[in-house]
């Protein structure tokens, strides 16, 4: 049964061409990453906390660490060959995280905590760019704190998984519309802030050891909604006018982000004592983001619908990992990442379109308990002409459009340790 | 291993530098994209007045400059070479003059939509003008728009003095001028212009029909000097500077653009108040009928049978209300004077009814009535409320723009247009039919976002004075200049989007 799922995934595989991202940040190992961010079937350190904690239980050691943190240094250019305008997104770093313990409790039983970064979104425009009525910028952060536990059922067969808490961060600033601005010429703006957003979510998985050589993972993160309430809004320079539904100053709002859920299948086979191969499929339910409401508490104030219609997405992980040495391991890897947006709700918070991810890295140990790992990325996407059609005027719908090209690079450094 | 080690630094320091920056095939900011054609836009002047300036909203201030068309247009020359664009941006957003630290009589701030009296209605916002014409700014300036000047000021020495103000200088040009007797033509041509721009001649026609036709008809005068405020210019006046300020501007560019003069009734300043503004009851309208019964049925009559009048002016002259919407009484100078003949018998009228009668008619669908006059009409001059402006006392000369006098408008505009039409063709020049485009202004023009119509205050093309454009009218004006220069010179640049300018300004910052 899972062998002939695991065939079906391979004849289904296609090169779509659609896009990928929106704001989850695949970067939860750096010995992942390093190999195409696949890890659903690989038993290596306790990276498997968060890619397939069913795997911790097969962990060699007793207590095993992994932490580590990538810096992304990411660029994204905008340019409209029908009216010449043109802008970029303000170089930015931001810096996600992973921390994973395991302890082995018996050989069948394992007990471990994730903390992880696995969403995230940071992107700022120049203040008062073509469009800035959608959004001048926004920082989006999530994180995950999970206890897991992994159960090994029979010699080839394991289970993991554990409740997650899950807490967030929003901060969100565009211009009210294309022109209202105060007396002094100054565009009209409003921006939204709440943090300590939390809600409880969970995550199950198994890994399937049918021979030596070849293993199956799979692992479902439930969806998590994030619902803001009560949170700030504030408004600034609003023209002192009647004619305006709004006037500057603090009101409080609600709104919902969904933290979609997400599937991995994949595969690992040892090819020989030096040489691992591995798989990973992802689908992504981002079907969940429909429409960012922001909801504002006063009745006068008119509410922000924005639609998003996210679809589905996949992405699919290959990666290589090969020992070169005692002491030295290389990895090598490639990811295809779908974009959920589609071309017509292409929205600048997100300026994502499909990915090519070309990863490597290595392993080096210092010692026998402790081996520094690196990984990084290099994200690859085509330039892309999209729309934005989910902005209106007066009824009218005012499409926001353009080209597109980001280019992402993303170092990673990382520890691991077992003892 | 060392070695593997190192070589993966490298990878990794390499791939840091090289790929992080995203680059388009073909970028609009590296210039890889539009072209320049035969055209170097490398030192841009325009030349004008006002509607050059970005005056709007009866002010000249910071916003409307940044939004003045030539500005829309330099920054998309800036896309294909072309170099920066200064402006003699004023010192604030409110508008208005000062001269010593004295506010300048007739240079108010600028209007925004206010509700300090209830309903929506344009007013001044409030504030103190920080815009000391004696602060002069130093250029050169590549906007040389100067708000009021006609054809003849471009060229006028001393326009620019401020102990001329008052007489013959322009404050706006005071504050900018290279030397107190420098001529706007001559600091525009000193720059040495790659490209120009040039729209004159609106003042020319526009002063005579915003006074309401009070001015004269200069047609025939050849002396500028002797001319009056509100005066229409001799079309060979007009044809001669004209043609003196293209063969002058084009003589350094590469090329240029000529704007025409666009008529009076496509701008809201004529359009908005209706020529039947006069609600009556039944009963009213009765009353009043009663009044002119005797000056309709006997004196008119009268008048034709002493030969004073011909039958077509009696018919012309016949004063008529109903219950509704009734066209305004209006003093019509080209009309008979016929007070003398009433004060006379047999109709022995006394001087006061006979100074009302003198000119008298109802308007008719023809005549254009000024925005500004739009205030008296309907108000009673006395207590008893009987004698009601443009009712029973006749809205003045200064109140109406009659056919006869739109006719004068016409003809001088016409000859001015041909004028410039012949210049663009005879120079090679681009050239916008403004007149053309403000017509189907009046119609509708959609853009991304909605249609932009002429209609005053809700249309979005005029601001709040009625004859200057908002950011967005601009825009539109920038757009058919881009179109019209692509067109002479083989250029690509590309339009800008109407819906990213703003139209009229809302604010309840007016006193009361």
């Amino acid at each position: 049964m899972k062998k002939s799922l695991f065939i079906f995934m391979l004849v289904s595989f296609t090169f779509i061409q659609a896009f990928a991202g929106g704001y989850r940040v695949s970067l939860q190992g750096n010995r992942a990453l390093a190999m195409g961010h696949t890890g659903v079937a690989v038993v290596n350190s306790a990276e498997s906390a968060f890619f397939n904690p069913a795997g911790l239980v097969y962990l060699e050691n007793k207590i095993n660490i992994s932490a580590g943190a990538y810096g992304i240094f990411s660029s994204t250019k905008w340019q409209n060959t029908e009216t010449g305008q043109f802008a970029e997104v303000e170089d930015n770093v931001s810096t996600p995280f992973y921390l994973y313990g395991s302890y082995k409790i018996s050989e069948r039983f394992a007990v471990g905590l994730s903390v992880t970064t696995p969403f995230g979104s940071s992107v700022e425009w120049e203040k008062d760019w073509a469009g800035s009525h959608l959004v001048n910028d926004i920082e989006l952060e999530a994180f995950f704190i999970q206890p897991l536990i992994s159960i090994k059922l029979s010699e080839n067969f394991s289970i993991g998984g554990g409740p997650i808490y899950a807490t967030g961060n929003v901060n969100f600033n565009r211009n009210i519309n294309r022109t209202l601005t105060d007396e002094n010429g100054v565009r009209s703006n409003v921006e939204i802030d709440d943090s300590g957003v939390d809600e409880w979510g969970w995550s199950a998985s198994f890994l399937f050891t049918p021979t030596e050589k070849l293993r199956i993972g799979f692992n479902y993160r439930s969806e998590i909604i994030l619902d803001a309430v009560g949170g700030d809004a504030t408004f600034s320079n609003l023209p002192n006018s009647s004619l305006v539904p709004v006037s500057n100053g603090q009101t409080t709002f609600d709104a919902s982000l969904p933290l979609p859920a997400e599937l991995t299948v994949g595969l690992s086979y040892q090819f020989n004592d030096k040489l691992l191969f591995a798989f990973d499929f992802n689908r992504t339910m981002w079907e969940a983001y429909e429409s960012l409401d922001i909801i504002f508490n006063d009745p006068d104030i008119p509410n922000s619908i924005n639609p998003r219609n996210y679809e589905n997405a996949s992405t699919y992980r290959f990666g290589v990992q090969y020992e070169a040495m005692d002491q030295l391991t290389l990895r090598g890897g490639f990811y295809y990442d779908e974009t959920p947006v589609q071309s017509n709700f292409f929205a600048p918070e997100t300026p994502r379109n499909d990915s090519q991810g070309y990863t490597a890295g290595l392993s080096y140990d210092v010692n026998d308990k402790l081996s520094i790992d690196a990984s990084f990325l290099y994200l690859r996407f085509s330039e892309v002409n999209a729309s934005f059609d989910g902005y209106t005027e007066n009824g009218v719908t005012v499409p926001f459009s353009g080209t597109y090209k980001s280019s992402t690079f993303i170092p990673g450094l990382g520890i691991s340790y077992k003892l | 291993m060392m070695k593997i080690f190192k070589l993966y630094l490298l990878l990794f320091s390499a791939t840091l530098f090289i790929s992080c920056e995203a680059e388009f095939d073909d970028a609009i900011e590296d210039n890889e994209v539009f072209d320049a054609g035969e055209a170097d836009f490398s030192n841009y002047v325009s030349v004008g007045n006002s509607l050059t300036a970005g005056f709007a909203d009866n002010a000249l201030y910071r916003e409307g400059q940044m939004n003045s068309f030539p500005n829309i247009l330099a920054q998309q020359f800036a896309l294909v070479g072309g170099g920066e664009f200064n402006q003699p941006i004023v010192a604030d957003n409110i508008g208005g003059l000062l001269a010593n630290g004295n506010p300048l009589p007739g240079f108010d701030t600028r209007l925004v939509l206010s509700t300090q009296s209830g309903q929506p209605f344009p007013d001044n916002i409030s504030g103190t003008p920080q815009t000391d014409i004696a602060n002069v700014q130093q250029g050169p300036f590549n906007n040389m728009g100067v708000p009021g000047a006609k054809s003849f000021h471009l060229s006028l020495s001393g326009y620019g003095d401020i102990s001329n103000v008052g007489t013959i200088a322009n404050p706006f040009f005071v504050r900018f001028a290279s030397s107190p007797s420098a001529t706007v033509i001559e600091d525009a041509v000193a720059q040495n212009p790659s490209f120009f721009s040039l729209w004159i001649g609106n003042n020319d026609v526009l002063g005579f029909a915003t006074s309401g036709g009070v001015g004269v008809d200069q047609t025939g005068n050849l002396n500028p000097a002797t001319y009056g405020p509100n005066d229409i210019t001799d079309p060979n006046v007009f044809a001669q500077v004209y043609t003196s300020y293209v063969s002058a501007l084009n003589a350094s560019a590469s090329g240029g653009v000529l704007y025409n003069i666009p008529d009076v009734t496509s701008i809201p300043f004529f359009t908005t108040v209706p020529r039947n503004a006069v609600p009556l009851d039944g009963q009213t309208a009765a009353v009043l009928n009663q009044q002119f019964a005797a000056y309709n049925q006997q004196v008119l009559p009268g008048l034709v049978q002493f030969g004073v009048i011909s039958p077509e002016e009696a018919a012309q002259r016949q004063i008529n209300f109903q219950a509704g919407q009734n066209f305004v009484t209006l003093t019509d100078e080209s009309l008979t004077d016929i007070s003398q003949f009433l004060l006379a018998p047999p109709f022995n009228l006394d001087p006061q009814t006979a100074g009302l009668l003198a000119q008298l008619r109802q308007a008719t669908n023809e005549d254009l009535i000024p925005l500004n006059a739009s205030g008296n009409i309907g108000n009673a001059l006395d207590p008893q409320g009987t004698l009601i402006t443009g009712v029973t006392v006749p809205l003045g000369d200064e109140s109406v723009l009659t056919v006869n006098e739109q006719m004068m408008i016409n003809n001088a505009r016409n000859a001015y247009n041909a004028v410039i039409q012949s210049a663009a063709q005879t120079n090679g020049l681009a050239f916008v039919d403004v007149d053309q485009l403000l017509q189907e202004a009046q119609v509708g023009i959609p853009f991304d976002g909605g249609t932009l119509t002429s209609t005053f205050v809700t249309g979005g093309a005029f601001s709040l004075d009625g004859v200057h454009l908002t950011p967005r009218g601009y825009a539109l004006v920038a757009n058919e200049s881009i179109k019209a220069i692509n067109q002479t010179y083989g250029s690509t640049l590309p339009t800008v989007s109407l819906g990213d300018f703003r139209t009229i300004a809302t604010s309840d910052n007016t006193d009361l």
